[in-house]
């Protein structure tokens, strides 16, 4: 029973550090750059969402204010690409790398002097409730949380399989140039992979507010996603999930069983051994990329 | 039939501080197979480049099909029917042969044609119809370049512009290509710039040639013309006349870089 409540809990958690995990490879993909304030975009779609929903704020009813909270986190994905990202074309890797670093930082302080610093909770219609599952009582938020990346996962790799935006942001990323040729709007698909990103992000964000408070630091537990991703192997979605789900799982159960603070150790420890012994990730398949 | 479907005037083309086309004027008729030929670093890839919107001109005029193309944004051009096949297989490694092809056709919207011209592509190319399904990267050299230009096809286009499509090739593939190319050119009318070194295949395909030295056409005539001159033969086709004639001016040639 115990076991059953801690695994839940750990999944719920580890779909959160799934979907960050997530927007790191929809960038990694596209752009070959790592955004290091993905964990900070998702903090910022979980206030942004707050703020329209809960009462001491604008009080918008939660189904209409998830879908405007994912909008606006899309759109400024998209911006930031647009005034920004583009413009450093041309730039090393690591200019990205410092330039999302940055921005994490910029994010965190205007969330502190925008809502505080006092953690705060997504007010939500099913806060609360539970559900009954063959004789097991499970939060309905953590329920909804593996539901909800389950679904969202689903559509991204199908998204990436089938649809014509999907293939042509796959083309962009692996031979850019050959993708302009073909009069794929390369510019304007980037920008959309950031807008992907970003919403995705809001997502993580809601489904991490719905179940626990939220403070401007919360993102820095993109680190941890930064983590799952590289256990998935850093090209695969789907990878990126269950990277995301093994840390989630171990977590608590570390806790559980090592003495206090060695637990958190455990992410890293699990992305270094994978790093060791099987550096392509768990999921990736193993390909040479032109240069 | 003897309609002008592209014609450049006076064209200039930068990388940074370097002019790399140097006023470059062409003229290429409907039903035509054109080629440009050149040595390395000529600037024929780059005319290319400047043609279909990949590089902007800095100078001078590209008509095609009778509207003005210079300075527009690749997306738009290949819309309107020009299609850049570029130099070295191009391709995207890691998607299928069927998804690199079907990529070609992007910018198109009459989604029931574009399953029709699919199955055209696979009747030149049945290879391709064969590895439908494998990742594009694992092709051999031949095949990619196959590919290469199936995908271009996918955007019907008016004009084909083709860089080096015999690059590394063996001569038996580089025949194949080529009596692919001429086919195409013939049954589906798909006009063609083709830019060689191998003048030989070049000028056999083409109707007309240019010569391209440093940014700058140096010569221009029907293709039996070319292959008849003296330059051509001695530069592009390795018939040295007189061995000691064909070395110094060798000698002259390399000092003009
Ligand atoms: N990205 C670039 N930046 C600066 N200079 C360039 C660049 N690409 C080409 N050049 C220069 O422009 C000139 C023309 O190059 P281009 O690639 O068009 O030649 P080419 O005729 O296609 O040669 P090749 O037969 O070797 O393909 C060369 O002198 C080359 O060094
Ligand atoms: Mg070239």
């Amino acid at each position: 029973m115990d076991f059953i409540q801690l695994a839940i809990s750990g999944l719920a958690q580890g779909c959160v550090y799934g979907l960050i995990a997530l927007g790191f490879v929809l960038i990694y993909k596209a752009t070959e750059g790592v955004n290091f304030a993905q964990g900070d975009f998702m903090m910022m779609g979980a206030f942004v969402t707050i703020w329209l929903t809960n009462a001491e704020y604008l009080g918008i009813n939660f189904w209409l204010a998830v879908p405007i909270a994912i909008l606006i986190m899309g759109i400024l994905g998209y911006l930031l690409d647009m005034l920004i990202i583009r413009r450093m074309f041309g730039q090393p890797q690591i200019a990205l790398v410092i330039l999302t670093i940055a921005l994490g930082f910029i994010i965190r302080f205007a969330a502190g002097a925008i809502w505080t610093h006092e953690p705060q909770l997504l007010e939500t219609p099913f806060a609360g409730k539970e559900v009954r599952f063959l004789g097991f009582v499970l939060g309905f938020e953590e329920v909804a949380v593996i539901i909800v990346t389950l679904l969202l996962t689903l559509f991204l790799f199908l998204f990436f399989k089938k649809a014509k935006l999907g293939k042509a942001m796959q083309a962009a990323s692996q031979n850019q140039l050959a993708a302009y040729y073909m009069g794929i709007p390369v510019k304007k698909i980037q920008s959309l992979v950031w807008a992907l990103a970003g919403a995705v992000a809001a997502v993580a964000g809601i489904l991490f507010a719905s179940k626990g408070a939220v403070d401007p630091s919360t993102g820095l537990l993109g680190i941890k996603a930064f983590a799952a991703a590289v256990i998935g192997g850093f090209g695969s979605l789907p990878g990126a999930l269950i990277g995301g789900l093994i840390i989630g799982i171990i977590e608590p159960f570390a806790a559980y069983a090592l003495p206090a603070g060695y637990s958190q150790i455990t992410p890293y420890l699990i992305m270094i051994l994978v790093l060791i012994f099987r550096p392509a990730g768990l999921f990736s398949q193993m390909h040479s990329k032109k240069v | 039939m003897d309609r002008i479907a592209l014609k450049i005037d006076n064209l200039e083309s930068y990388y940074g501080p370097i002019m790399a086309i140097r006023g470059v004027s062409l003229e290429v008729r409907e039903g035509q197979i054109v080629t440009i030929l050149g040595s390395n670093g000529a600037g024929k890839t780059t005319l290319l480049k400047t043609i279909s919107g990949v590089m902007m001109p800095a100078k001078g005029t590209i008509i095609f099909n009778s509207e003005s193309i210079g300075g527009l944004e690749a997306d738009k051009i290949v819309k309107k029917g020009l299609v850049h096949v570029p130099e070295g297989r191009e391709i995207f490694p890691l998607l299928s042969v069927y998804e690199n092809i079907i990529l070609g056709a992007y910018t198109r919207t009459d989604k029931n044609k574009i399953s029709v011209d699919l199955e055209m592509v696979y009747e030149y190319f049945p290879i391709l119809q064969e590895r439908a399904k494998q990742r594009a990267g694992t092709l051999s050299g031949g095949q990619q370049q196959m590919l290469a230009i199936a995908r271009g096809l996918m955007s019907k286009p008016d004009l084909m512009l083709l860089d080096e499509p015999s690059l590394g090739l063996s001569p038996i593939l580089v025949e194949e290509i080529f009596t692919i190319l001429k086919r195409l050119n013939k049954e589906q009318n798909v006009t063609m710039l083709l830019v060689e070194q191998n003048a030989r295949v070049a000028l056999e395909l083409a109707n007309y040639g240019y010569v391209m030295e440093i940014g700058r056409i140096v010569m221009a005539d029907k293709s039996e013309k070319l292959s008849q001159s003296k330059d051509i033969q001695e530069y592009y086709l390795g018939m040295s006349t007189a061995g000691e004639r064909g070395q110094r001016r060798y000698k002259v040639r390399k000092t003009w870089r």
